[in-house]
C-alpha cells in the first residue's frame, strides 16, 4: 500500500483542514446550518442550526407557527431556503430538488398521510426503491431487457412483503391503499419510506390521529430500526412521546431554536415552559 | 393480450345460469374474448339493420364500423397512456394526429406532383417514422413549459397548441412560406392528397382499378364481383383492417408492457400524487416529458393510420377539437387506465355512438311513410308521433349529440369508472397476488 496522504497523518491533526473537518464530522447524517426562510416579508425560519446524530431519534417540537414544518420543507427540498445550508453526510444538499435529496438517502413522510389511493399497498411499496431498472421505459418494453426487470421485480416484491410483515400490515398487501384506515396509512407511509433505503427518515407527525395501540407499535418499529442504524428526525405534538422516546430534543419558537438537549433539560427549561404556556405566567 | 390465456383465479367460479351467461363469463375471463364478443354484438346489430340490402351492403357497413372502431381504439390507447395512466390532461390529441399525418404526407409526396403541394418524395416508412418523431417533438415543445403547470392549465395549453397547429396548416401564407423555403407545401385549406395505401397495391397493380395482382384476382374472383358480389373497394378496405388490427395489438402490447413495469408504477404514482413520487426520489418532470412524448408519437401514428388512409387530409373539419373530445369520450366509456377498456371504448364509441345512430336513423326514416316537418316546432306542434319520429330520424346528426350527452351522464352516474375501469391493472412486471414463484409476465 502507498503512504497515507498527508492530511490523514495524525501529526497534521491541528492543520486548518483537519479542524474544519472536526467541525463538520462526516459521521453526522444530517446537519442544518443557519437555515433561513422568508415568505415575502415574513420570516418563517430565522437562522436555525442543529445536528442529528447517527442512529438517533431526534425530536423537533414547538408551538404552532414555530417554523417546524417550514424547516422540514427546507430540508427536504420542497422549499428553497433563503439562506443557510443543509448537509447530508457532510455533503451540501441545499436547494436540490426533492427527488435528488430522496435519491441521496433522506426521505420523508407526510403529516397528513399521502398514500397513493388507487394503487395497492404492494404497489405503493414497490414504487419506492431507488435505481429500478424498469424505470427506464425502454428496458421495460424491449424483449431482451425485460427479463432483468422481471428478476429485479421478484426481489423487490419479496422485500416489500418482508417490510409489510415488519409493520404487520402484510394482510393488506393487495388492498387499495385508499381503503386503509388512518393509522394503517401512517404505517404504510413509513414502510414505503424505508423501501427507499434511506439513511435519514424525517417523520412529520407520524402519530397524529393514531390510536394508542398502533402508536406503541409504530414507536416500537422506530426503535427496532434505530438499532439497525437508521436515523430519525421526528416532528411531533405529543409531548409524552417526545419526552419518552427522543434522546435529543430541539425546541423551536418563532422561527428560531429556543432550546436543545435531553428530555430532562427541556422539561426544566424556563424559556421552553414560557414559550409553551405563554408570557403571562 | 398477455393474460388472455392465463387463468384468472381472482374470479369466483359459479355455475352459469344459462348458455348466454356461460359465454359472457368465458368472454369476460379473457380480454381478447371480450373484444371479440363486443365486435360480434355490433356485427349482429349491423347485419340485422342492413341484411335486406344484400351482402355487399352488410359487408360494407361492417367494414366502416370496424375501420372506425380500430382507428378510435388506436387513438384511445394513446390517450390512455397520457390520461389514464399518468393523469396528463391532454386535450390537444387532434393536433398531434394532424402533425403526424401532415409530416408523413410532406415527406412522402412526390416533389413534382400532378396536383397539390410538393413533398420530399421519400419512401413511406421514412414518412411514418418522421410523422411520429415530429408529433413527439411537438409533444416536447408543449411539455417543456407546460408540465409544471397545474392539470387544468396544462389542458388549456394543449388545446391551444392543437388549434395553432390546425390553423397554421390551414393558412395559405404558411403553405407559401414552406414552398419558398423548403420546396414543400401543406396545401393550406384545400389540404393534400395522401400517398397511395400500400394495401391497395397488394390487390391492384399500381393501385389502378381493373388491373388486379395475383392476390387481387384470387380475392376478387371468390369474394368480389366474380363470386359473392362484394365490391372490390370494400375487400381492399378489409385488407387494410387487418393491418389496423395488427397495429392495435402492437399498441396494446407496448402499453401493457409499459404499464406493467416500474415505469408504469411511477406513472400511476404521478397520477395519484406528484409530491409523493417526487419525495420518493422520482424525477417527476423528466418522466412526464418522456411519457408525453411517447404518447404523442403514438397519436401521430394513429393519425397516419387513420387519416393517411383516407385519400385526402385537410385541417378542417378533420382536426377540429371535437375529434379530441370524441377520443376522450371513448376513453371514459372504456374506463381510463385500462388498455383493454380503451380498445373496447374505442370500438363501442365508434360503432354504437358515432356511426350507429346515423345508420339506424337512415333505415328508420326509410320505413316512415310521412313527410318531414320543416322545423322542430312544427314537429312538436302537430302532436303526431310519426311526424316527430320522421323529424328526429331526418336530423339524426345533431340529435346524436343529445344521445352522446345522455350516455355520458348515464355512465358518470352509474358506472363512473367506465366499462372496465374497476379492473385492477397491476403496475408491476410480476404477479403481486402471489408471493413467490408467481407466474412471470415475460
Amino acid at each position: 500500500m502507498s503512504e497515507p496522504a498527508a492530511d490523514t497523518d495524525p501529526e497534521a491533526a491541528d492543520s486548518p483542514v483537519e479542524q474544519a473537518a472536526q467541525r463538520t464530522p462526516s459521521g453526522l447524517p444530517l446537519r442544518v446550518d443557519g437555515l433561513r426562510k422568508e415568505f415575502g416579508g415574513i420570516t418563517a425560519v430565522d437562522g436555525v442550526s442543529f445536528e442529528v446524530e447517527s442512529g438517533s431519534l431526534t425530536g423537533l417540537i414547538g408551538p404552532n407557527g414555530a417554523g417546524k414544518s417550514t424547516t422540514f420543507n427546507c430540508i427536504t427540498g420542497v422549499h428553497e431556503p433563503t439562506a443557510g445550508d443543509v448537509y447530508l453526510n457532510g455533503e451540501a444538499i441545499t436547494g436540490l430538488a426533492p427527488y435528488e435529496i430522496a435519491q441521496r438517502g433522506l426521505v420523508r413522510t407526510f403529516q397528513i398521510a399521502r398514500e397513493l389511493p388507487e394503487m395497492t399497498v404492494l404497489e405503493n411499496l414497490m414504487l419506492a426503491p431507488k435505481n429500478q431498472q424498469g424505470e427506464s421505459a425502454l428496458r421495460s418494453v424491449l424483449p431482451g431487457l425485460r427479463g432483468g426487470v422481471v428478476d429485479q421485480e421478484e426481489q423487490l416484491r419479496e422485500r416489500a412483503w418482508e417490510t409489510l410483515e415488519f409493520f404487520e400490515i402484510d394482510h393488506l398487501a393487495t388492498e387499495y391503499a385508499g381503503s386503509l384506515s388512518g393509522g394503517q396509512r401512517k404505517l404504510l407511509e413509513m414502510a414505503r419510506a424505508l423501501m427507499t433505503d434511506p439513511e435519514v427518515v424525517l417523520l412529520d407527525e407520524p402519530l397524529a390521529g393514531v390510536n394508542p395501540t398502533l402508536e406503541e407499535k409504530l414507536l416500537d418499529r422506530v426503535d427496532d430500526l434505530r438499532a439497525e442504524g437508521y436515523t430519525f428526525l421526528l416532528v411531533e405534538h405529543d409531548m409524552d412521546v417526545i419526552m419518552h422516546h427522543c434522546e435529543h430534543i430541539i425546541v423551536m419558537h418563532q422561527g428560531q431554536v429556543l432550546a436543545e438537549g435531553g428530555a430532562e433539560e427541556i422539561r426544566t427549561n424556563d424559556r421552553v415552559i414560557e414559550a409553551y404556556l405563554g408570557d403571562d405566567l | 393480450m398477455s393474460d388472455a390465456t392465463a387463468p384468472d383465479d381472482t374470479m369466483v367460479d359459479r355455475e352459469p345460469d344459462s348458455a348466454l351467461a356461460a359465454v359472457l363469463a368465458a368472454a369476460k375471463r379473457s380480454d381478447l374474448g371480450l373484444v371479440v364478443l363486443t365486435l360480434g354484438l355490433i356485427y349482429l346489430g349491423a347485419t340485422l339493420l342492413t341484411f335486406t340490402d344484400g351482402l355487399n351492403s352488410v359487408v360494407g357497413l361492417l367494414r366502416t364500423l370496424t375501420f372506425l372502431g380500430l382507428v378510435y381504439a388506436l387513438s384511445t390507447l394513446a390517450l390512455n397512456l397520457h390520461w389514464g395512466y399518468t393523469g396528463l390532461f391532454n386535450i390537444g390529441v387532434a393536433g398531434f394526429m394532424a402533425i403526424g399525418v401532415y409530416t408523413m404526407g410532406i415527406v412522402v409526396r412526390s416533389p413534382d406532383p400532378a396536383f397539390g403541394p410538393p413533398g420530399f418524395g421519400l419512401p413511406l416508412p421514412v414518412g411514418i417514422v418522421a410523422g411520429m418523431a415530429m408529433a413527439s417533438l411537438f409533444g416536447l415543445i408543449a411539455a417543456l413549459p407546460a408540465l409544471r403547470l397545474r392539470a387544468d392549465y396544462f389542458a388549456i395549453v394543449t388545446l391551444g397548441l392543437s388549434e395553432i397547429i390546425r390553423l397554421t396548416l390551414q393558412s395559405s401564407t404558411f403553405d407559401t412560406a414552406l414552398r419558398e423555403t423548403l420546396g414543400v407545401g401543406t396545401g393550406g385549406g384545400r389540404g393534400m392528397g395522401m400517398p397511395q395505401n400500400p394495401v391497395r397495391g397488394l390487390f391492384l397493380v399500381d393501385g389502378r382499378a381493373g388491373d388486379p395482382t395475383a392476390l387481387g384476382a384470387a380475392v376478387f374472383g371468390t369474394l368480389g364481383e366474380g363470386g359473392l358480389g362484394i365490391s372490390n373497394n370494400i375487400l381492399i378496405g378489409w385488407g387494410y383492417i387487418l393491418v389496423l388490427a395488427v397495429f392495435v395489438v402492437a399498441f396494446y402490447v407496448l402499453l401493457e408492457r409499459l404499464g406493467r413495469s416500474p415505469f408504469g408504477r411511477t406513472l400511476k404514482a404521478i397520477r395519484e400524487d406528484e409530491l409523493v413520487a417526487d419525495s420518493l426520489g422520482k424525477n417527476v418532470d423528466l418522466i412526464k416529458i418522456k411519457v408525453f412524448m411517447i404518447g404523442c408519437a403514438l397519436m401521430g401514428l394513429a393519425g397516419i393510420l387513420w387519416f393517411g388512409s383516407q385519400g385526402n387530409v385537410s385541417p378542417s373539419p378533420q382536426f377540429e377539437p371535437i375529434l379530441t373530445f370524441y377520443i376522450f369520450v371513448a376513453v371514459i366509456i372504456g374506463g381510463s387506465g385500462s388498455n383493454t377498456g380503451s380498445v373496447l371504448g374505442g370500438i363501442v364509441f365508434a360503432a354504437v355512438l358515432f356511426e350507429g345512430p346515423r345508420r339506424v336513423g337512415a333505415v328508420l326514416r326509410d320505413t316512415i311513410d310521412a313527410p318531414t316537418p320543416p322545423t322542430f316546432g312544427d314537429a312538436v306542434a302537430a302532436a303526431d308521433p310519426v311526424g316527430l319520429l320522421a323529424y328526429a330520424t331526418d336530423n339524426i346528426a345533431p340529435l346524436q349529440f343529445v344521445l352522446l350527452g345522455l350516455v355520458l351522464i348515464f355512465i358518470m352516474h352509474r358506472r363512473p369508472d367506465g366499462l372496465l375501469g374497476d379492473r385492477i391493472e397491476t403496475a408491476a412486471a410480476v404477479d403481486l397476488t402471489r408471493r413467490e414463484g408467481g407466474e412471470r409476465d415475460e
